[in-house]
């Protein structure tokens, strides 16, 4: 059983070239930011490392973070600017009996993360889920498409918090 | 016999030849089909700890009525990729083959369809028919579910049928007839008589032969059992697989043949394995006609007893389909080509040997 | 001249008799064998995350229910606890001990459904209602205590909506009573019949350590015989004041971690359920239910991931707070969900009637796998 100050510290020695951030401020869960384009290194570690054995990924989130700019478009609908989109990761290690919290971010005009459901099979429909309600792109993931969205759909990710609901789909008129 | 009353009656071919032949449509499959899904309704809801229909008459005795009213009612429909021939003729010719079933039963000493020397393999004969309209019926629906499942059904009537023949074969050695009249007449009197309990000749092979009749019996009653469809051998039309197999695309009244001719078959089946093992049309104990002295009441009796051995085993078919799960095809082609065929076989020598001797 | 042959590809669903909803299993054949299956989902997607987003806390519970809709006090226990961390509020005693007999008895009623479908997937249609004979006590009990047969609203964040029925002890006390006997006669007619052994065991075998990569928790997981469950390993509530067992595969039957395991494991949680029940009615405290209801759920900026073991597995929920009344980001980690991936490794090189079977014992609720 390791504490989350521990294990970064194992992860601050093992990848000194790499931006940590250890976050601990946040009432209730405390997180370590993680770059996104990392992702896949830091989990394979995590996962083969003796001392952590994190072998279950609990949940895999997309989130919105909200905290671009606010503008118009020609419609007058708000919309979102610059800003991140983020990536959670809640590992735990079974055998070990700990967990941990990963965050990564991304731009929210390019969102890009490496994809981890070669380490751990249960991200797979994760990060689908994560691709089709915001939009972040999981590179080299096996087989990126809509989940629960119609495959068809081509007006946004509904998760975003500046979506828009289309008026019509395949004809129907969509607020029925 | 009855046809040769109509032919006397009416003195025309033609218009005797199709009363005869419709009148055990009218006056037994028809009835008998209302009473048995009623019937098999009934039994599923008390085994199920419910009522089962309750609505339509006392205690839900017109249900059936009220349903095929219903099927009549119901559009036709036959979809643009149906092979419209082949979808047309299946129910037709699934029905004809169980119906023709029939003919060659023995209901009672009185009267039999057609009294053919060659009865029982008749009778084999024709209901191959089914397995043809059930394969045009999943290839013309134009479905993969009903392809697969007329597939399966194929495979499973054609390998199920030999432990059947087999067993059939072990009684026509052991009588020495396939004149279904004939083995009924044989097991006359009392039900020692009956062929479960070694036939009627009273010696030592008579107490010998016991045991291989009742596994011939239990053989011929599982085969039996695969070759309507019946749970647990319903794979053909497993609803938790292949939705309803080679029915699935039918509706109202092909449906409602295919479903006349699974209970026709039913009570075929269950008739056959009377008329083999259990006396055919023969009453236990003797006669009430006999002892009262009213000849006319004897072939009513028998009608009565054959009708209540022939419901009792399709009662065990609705017993059995309410208990158990159902089989997986492997298992079920396992079942009939590694343990029904090589008993039966085994059976059939010992048999012989015993008769023999 | 060679013939050509091509794989057939069938569609089981989303109207499919044994896909437990609107689920598509796109399965590639080779004659009756399965060479591929391709899941697709989201015919059920209601919008629930987003929904959230536009709602205060307290509006968030009745739509929890509507996930696992089997399942729904578990679904909303797991929602209060995580509000409640949120808020760091401490909720009565008697609130705790209520929140175990209904999550407990809600698993007993899942359970029924689970067992009760699985037998009719393999063709024993009988013990289906014999199992949703028994769901209806339960049933009952539920609505003696909300009002409702099965989306309840009862669970609040900070309390209860309703104190217990004066009635509730002595019936639920009456069902163990009744119950008992009717698990032993669901095994005579079912577990151990030889077909439906036939039918299930040495069937899509899920080795432990595929189980674990693949995130698959509750029965599933113990079916493949890892001793993990969240009431014990995690404990939430009051769950740590009772003795019970975790019942895991054995492979009595076949191989460790075939479907007739995660089967019996099912069966035998129910057992272990009605033992927690009868604990928990034995020391249920006296005291008020809706003391610690907050009227006004304003947590403070924050996140927290909780879970609980819910009948079908781990049920999480990540909440973020922005300070405001409504939640920023709900995310449901919904156990059929995560469990549904395995599929396609199960399934490979069995037949169309194993898929039944296996997906039967995945045992998913689509408005869980869609929310």
């Amino acid at each position: 059983m390791k504490t989350i100050e521990e294990i970064f510290q194992i992860l601050k020695d093992n990848f000194p070239n790499s931006e940590l951030t250890l976050k601990t401020d946040i009432p209730t869960e405390s997180f370590i930011i993680i770059p996104p384009f990392d992702v896949d290194k830091f989990s394979l570690f995590l996962r083969d490392n003796s001392d952590l054995q994190f072998d279950s990924l609990m949940c895999l989130s997309g989130v919105d973070d909200f905290n671009g700019q606010k503008v118009k478009d020609e419609n007058g609908n708000e919309i979102m600017q610059g800003g991140t989109l983020s990536v959670y990761y809640h590992l735990e290690s079974t055998p070990l009996r700990h967990k941990l919290v990963l965050k990564t971010s991304t731009s929210r005009d390019n969102p890009e993360v490496v994809s981890i459901a070669e380490i751990w099979n249960s991200a797979n429909w994760h990060e689908r889920e994560a691709y089709d309600m915001f939009g972040i792109k999981f590179i080299n993931h096996p087989d990126l498409r809509r989940i629960l969205m119609p495959y068809d759909w081509e007006f946004g990710f509904p998760l975003r918090k500046d979506y828009q609901n289309p008026e019509f789909y395949q004809g129907m008129k969509v607020p029925y | 016999m009855i046809y040769e009353f109509f032919y006397n009656l009416f003195g025309n071919e033609i218009i005797a030849g199709f009363i005869a032949a419709s009148l055990p449509l009218l006056l037994f499959i028809l009835p008998f089909a209302l009473i048995a899904v009623l019937l098999e309704r009934k039994v599923a809801g008390h085994m199920q700890d419910r009522l089962g229909p309750m609505r339509v008459g006392y205690h839900g005795i017109l249900q059936t009525v009220a349903d095929i009213i219903k099927l009549l009612q119901k559009e036709d429909i036959i979809a643009r990729e149906n092979d419209k021939l082949l979808f047309n003729i299946a129910p037709i010719l699934v029905f004809t083959g169980s119906y023709a079933a029939f003919a060659a039963i023995p209901f009672t000493s009185a009267y039999i369809g057609a009294n053919i020397d060659l009865g029982i393999f008749y009778i084999i004969a024709v209901t191959g028919l089914v397995v043809a309209g059930i394969l045009m019926a999943g290839w013309a629906s134009n479905n993969k579910y009903s392809l697969l499942g007329a597939m399966r059904s194929a495979a499973q009537i054609v390998s199920y049928e030999i432990p059947t023949i087999l067993v059939v074969l072990t009684l026509v050695m052991f009588t020495g007839t396939t004149n279904l009249m004939t083995l009924s007449e044989n097991q006359t009197a009392y039900f020692w008589n009956w062929n479960i309990f070694g036939g009627p000749e009273l010696n030592l092979a008579k107490f010998l032969l016991i045991p291989f009749m009742i596994i011939g019996f239990i053989v011929i009653y599982i085969s039996t059992l695969a070759e309507v469809n019946r749970t647990p051998f319903d794979i053909p039309e497993a609803e938790s697989e292949l939705v309803s197999g080679y029915h699935t695309e039918y509706s109202g009244m092909k449906f409602a043949m295919f479903f006349l001719a699974e209970y026709a078959n039913m009570f075929a089946v269950s008739a056959i394995v009377v008329a083999l093992f259990f006396g055919g049309y023969h009453s236990p104990f003797g006669y009430l006609g006999n002892s009262l002295g009213i000849e006319w009441l004897i072939p009513v009796e028998q009608f009565f007893w054959f009708t209540f051995k022939g419901v009792f085993f399709v009662f065990v078919q609705m017993w059995l389909r309410w208990t158990l799960p159902r089989l997986r095809v492997d298992q079920l082609m396992t079942a009939s080509w590694k343990y029904l065929i090589p008993i039966a076989f085994v059976n059939l020598f010992i048999v012989g040997i015993i008769t023999l001797i | 001249m060679s013939i050509r042959t091509e794989e057939m590809v069938l569609n089981m669903g989303p109207q499919h008799p044994s896909t437990h909803g609107v689920l598509r299993l796109e399965l590639t054949l080779e004659g009756e064998i399965i060479t591929k299956v391709v899941p697709h989902i989201g015919y059920l997607h209601r919008c629930f995350e987003k929904h959230c987003e536009a709602m205060t806390y307290q509006q968030v519970v009745p739509y929890t229910d509507r996930m696992d809709y089997l399942a729904a006090m578990g679904n909303e226990l797991a929602y209060a606890i995580a509000v409640e961390k949120l808020l760091n509020i401490q909720v009565p005693e008697r609130v705790e001990y209520i929140r175990v007999i209904m999550a407990e008895l809600q698993r007993i009623a899942s359970h029924l459904v689970a067992i009760g479908t699985y037998g009719a997937d393999i063709g024993a249609f009988t013990p289906f209602l014999y199992c949703f004979r028994d769901r209806e006590k339960i049933l009952h009990l539920f609505e003696i205590t909300s009002g409702a047969r099965l989306l309840y609203n009862y669970i609040w964040p900070g309390g209860l909506s309703h104190d217990l029925h004066s009635d509730f002890v002595r019936l639920t006390r009456e069902f163990i009573k009744e119950f008992r006997p009717n698990l032993v006669e669901l095994n005579n007619l079912l577990t151990f019949n030889r077909i439906f052994i036939d039918r299930t065991a040495n069937v899509g075998i899920l080795p432990i350590e595929t189980a674990i990569n693949f995130g698959i928790t509750g029965p599933m997981l113990r079916g493949s015989g890892m001793k993990w469950d969240l009431r014990r390993d995690d404990p939430y509530s009051v769950y740590h004041k009772f003795d019970f067992e975790i019942p895991v595969g054995e492979g009595k039957m076949g191989t460790v971690g075939d479907s007739w395991d995660r089967y019996y494991v099912r069966v035998r949680e129910m057992e272990e359920s009605l033992k927690i029940i009868e604990q928990a009615l034995d020391q249920l405290p006296e005291g008020d239910v809706t003391s610690a209801i907050p009227k006004r759920i304003k947590p403070p900026v924050g996140q927290v991931y909780t879970r609980i073991e819910n009948p079908r597995g781990e049920l999480g929920y990540f909440i973020i707070s922005d300070g405001s009344t409504s939640p920023f980001r709900v995310k449901v980690r919904a156990p059929s969900f995560v469990n549904l991936q395995i599929m396609d490794e199960l399934c490979r090189g069995h037949m169309v009637a194993d898929v039944v079977a296996i997906l039967g014992s995945v045992d998913i609720v689509l408005g869980e796998v869609d929310r």
